[in-house]
C-alpha cells in the first residue's frame, strides 16, 4: 500500500537515534580506513602522506585481481544455483497444514548455525575418513580431497553455501506465491494455462520484489564470505578459494600492512556499493511499477 | 464409456504423481538439509576412538561425555553465555533505534530521506572484514575492547539497517489513518507510539527482533576481533578443541551441536511468521 507521505522535516528527529549509533559504528571506523589508505608508516605511530600510491599500488597487484575474479565467480555461480533451485523448492512446498509449518522450521535451521560452525559442519562432512561425504564418495571410488585438489575445494565450498542459503531464497519465493490470491489460478484454469505460463504470467511477476531481496541479499552475503570457506579450506589449496575477505583479513590482521589493506578495503567497499545501488534501483523501480 | 473411465483414471493418476513429485523433491530437499546436522550429531555422541576408528552411521556405544565436558566447564560454557548476552543486547538496542527510525521513513518525506535510506542500506553491505581492524582500534581507544556492549555495538552496522528496512516495511502497511485519528483523539506522539502503533505491528517487531538475533548469533568475524577472554562468543571457543594431540572431534561436534540449539527454539517460536519475515514485510 503506498501512502500519500506528508513533507515533516521534523522527522529527522526521528531517525537521529539511527544516525549517531550508526555514524559511531560505521563513520568513524570507515574514516580510520581512509585515512590508513593515504598514509605511509614506519612504524612507531609516525605518518606520513602518501597519497594515493596504495590504491595504485594495490591496482597493479595481480594478488587483488585474482581475489576479486575468484569472488566473482563464486557469486555469480551460487546466484545460478541458488535462485532457481529456491523457486522449485518453493512451487514444491505444501500450501497448509501441519506439513508447511515443518518445512519452514527444518528450512530454516541452516539459517541459524553460527557459520564458523557451518564450516565446521562440511569440514568434517567431507572428510574422507570420519565424514559421511568423504567417505561415501570414497567408497564409490571418486576420488576427492578438498584440501589438496583445486575443484573439491570448490565444489565443497559451493555445496556448503548452498546447503546453508538456498533456504533463504526458497522461504522469500514461497511468501512471494503466498501472496496471490486463488482466483489468479482460477482465472488460469477457465484459461486452460499451462503450468509453464501459470508460473511464467502470475507466480514468477509476483514473485518478482521478493525475488530481488533474495538476490541482492544473496549477492551482498555471498560476496562478504569470510567464515565458511576459512574454516574449511583456509582459502586453499593454494589460493584456490581465498576470495576477497579472506585475503583481506590476511593481508590487515595477519600482515598488519594497513595501508594496502585500507586501499584494498576501500575499493571493495565500493564495488560491493556500485552493484548494490544497480540491484536497488531496479528493486525500487519495481516496487513502483507494482504500484504497493 | 471405457475411454471415459481410461481418461479419468489417467488424469487422476497424473495428478497423484504430481503430488508425490512434490512430496518427493521436499524430501530430498529436507534430507539434504538435514544429512550434515545428522552427522553432527552423531558424532557429538560417539567417543573419539569410535569416530576415528570405526566408520558407523549411528552411536554403537552411545556416550554423553562429550556434553558432559561442555557442560562443566567454565571456559567452555560461559562462550554461550557471552554470546547469548551480547546478542540480547544488540538485539534490544537495534529494535529500540530502528522503531522510531522506521516510522519516520515510512511516514513523513524530510530532506534527504532517500539518500539517508540508501546511506542506511549500504551499511548492511559493508563487509565486515573492512571493519575489523578500525573496529579493534576504535573499541580499543574507548577501553571497550573484550567488553559485550562492543561486540553489541560493533553488530549494529548491518543490524540497524536490515531492522529499519523490515520495520519500515510492515509499517507502510498500516494505515494512515490510525495515526490522524489518534492525534484527533488528543493522543501524544510517545503515547501513540507505544500504546496503539506498536501493538499493530508487534509482528513486525517480532520478525526484526528475530533477524538481528540470528544475524548477531552467526557472526564471528567481528565478535572474535573485539574479544580476548571476559567476551569470548562460543563460536571462537570452539578452536580449543583443536590441540597438540590432534583435534577433539567429539567436543568439536558437541559444541556445534549446541550452537544450533538456541536458533533452533528461535525458529520454533516465530515459525508461523517465518516466511513474512523474510520477505521482509514487503508481501
Amino acid at each position: 500500500m503506498m501512502q500519500e507521505k506528508t513533507v515533516n522535516h521534523k522527522a529527522w528527529f526521528l531517525v537521529l537515534p539511527v544516525l549517531v549509533l550508526v555514524a559511531f559504528s560505521a563513520v568513524i571506523p570507515l574514516m580510520t580506513v581512509v585515512n590508513y589508505s593515504v598514509q605511509d608508516s614506519f612504524g612507531n605511530n609516525q605518518f606520513f602522506w602518501a597519497g594515493l600510491e596504495w590504491f595504485r599500488e594495490m591496482l597493479a597487484e595481480e594478488r587483488m585481481w585474482d581475489a576479486l575474479a575468484r569472488q566473482m565467480a563464486f557469486s555469480a555461480i551460487i546466484l545460478a544455483i541458488e535462485v532457481p533451485l529456491g523457486i522449485f523448492v518453493a512451487l514444491n512446498m505444501p500450501k497448509r497444514g501441519f506439513w508447511t509449518s515443518f518445512c519452514l522450521v527444518v528450512m530454516s535451521l541452516p539459517l541459524l548455525v553460527p557459520w564458523n560452525v557451518v564450516g565446521t559442519i562440511w569440514q568434517i562432512f567431507g572428510r574422507v575418513d570420519i565424514g559421511l561425504l568423504g567417505y561415501t564418495l570414497d567408497a564409490l571410488g571418486i576420488e576427492y580431497n578438498y584440501t589438496q585438489n583445486v575443484i573439491d575445494a570448490w565444489v565443497t565450498v559451493i555445496v556448503m553455501d548452498v546447503w546453508h542459503w538456498t533456504s533463504l531464497v526458497a522461504l522469500l519465493a514461497y511468501a512471494g506465491l503466498q501472496s496471490i490470491p486463488d482466483a489468479y489460478y482460477q482465472a488460469a484454469k477457465i484459461d486452460q494455462a499451462s503450468r509453464w505460463k501459470v508460473f511464467r504470467y502470475i507466480e514468477l511477476p509476483k514473485m518478482a520484489g521478493v525475488l530481488m531481496i533474495a538476490i541482492l541479499l544473496r549477492f551482498m552475503d555471498s560476496f562478504m564470505i569470510y567464515t565458511e570457506p576459512f574454516v574449511v579450506t583456509g582459502g586453499g589449496p593454494g589460493n584456490a578459494t581465498t576470495f576477497l575477505s579472506i585475503d583481506l583479513v590476511k593481508m590487515a590482521l595477519g600482515q598488519f600492512d594497513l595501508g594496502p589493506a585500507a586501499a584494498f578495503s576501500i575499493m571493495y567497499f565500493l564495488v560491493i556499493l556500485l552493484i548494490s545501488w544497480v540491484f536497488y534501483t531496479v528493486m525500487t523501480n519495481l516496487d513502483k511499477r507494482e504500484g504497493n | 464409456m471405457a475411454d471415459l473411465t481410461v481418461n479419468t483414471g489417467a488424469t487422476r493418476k497424473a495428478s497423484r504423481i504430481r503430488v508425490n513429485g512434490s512430496a518427493l523433491v521436499m524430501t530430498l530437499y529436507l534430507v539434504f538439509l538435514m544429512l550434515p546436522i545428522y552427522w553432527l550429531l552423531n558424532m557429538s555422541l560417539k567417543t573419539n576412538s569410535e569416530i576415528l576408528g570405526a566408520f558407523t552411521l549411528w552411536p554403537q556405544n552411545l556416550t554423553l561425555a562429550n556434553y558432559a565436558t561442555i557442560l562443566t566447564d567454565a571456559s567452555w560454557y560461559m562462550g554461550y553465555v557471552n554470546s547469548l548476552i551480547y546478542v540480547v543486547m544488540n538485539t534490544v538496542i537495534s529494535v529500540a533505534v530502528a522503531l522510531p527510525a522506521a516510522y519516520a521513513f515510512s511516514r513523513y518525506h524530510f530532506m534527504g530521506d532517500k539518500h539517508l535510506f540508501f546511506w542506511l542500506l549500504t551499511n548492511r553491505m559493508a563487509p565486515p572484514a573492512v571493519f575489523a581492524l578500525p573496529f579493534f582500534q576504535l573499541y580499543s581507544s574507548v577501553g571497550l575492547f573484550d567488553t559485550h556492549i562492543a561486540v553489541a555495538l560493533a553488530h549494529c552496522l548491518f543490524n540497524v539497517p536490515l531492522a529499519v528496512w523490515i520495520l519500515e516495511g510492515f509499517m507502510r502497511g498500516v494505515p494512515k489513518e490510525i495515526d490522524e485519528t489518534a492525534y484527533i483523539d488528543g493522543y501524544g506522539f510517545g503515547r501513540f507510539f507505544v500504546k496503539i502503533f506498536m501493538p499493530l505491528i508487534a509482528s513486525g517487531i517480532g520478525v526484526a527482533a528475530f533477524f538481528c538475533f540470528m544475524f548477531s548469533w552467526v557472526e564471528l568475524l567481528l565478535s572474535r576481533t573485539l574479544t580476548s577472554v571476559d567476551a569470548k562468543p562460543i563460536a571462537a571457543t570452539m578452536t580449543r578443541t583443536i590441540g597438540a594431540s590432534g583435534i577433539d572431534w567429539g567436543v568439536l561436534a558437541a559444541a556445534g551441536v549446541l550452537t544450533i540449539v538456541p536458533g533452533a527454539l528461535v525458529i520454533y517460536f516465530v515459525r508461523n511468521y517465518i516466511a513474512k519475515g523474510f520477505a521482509l514485510g514487503r508481501v
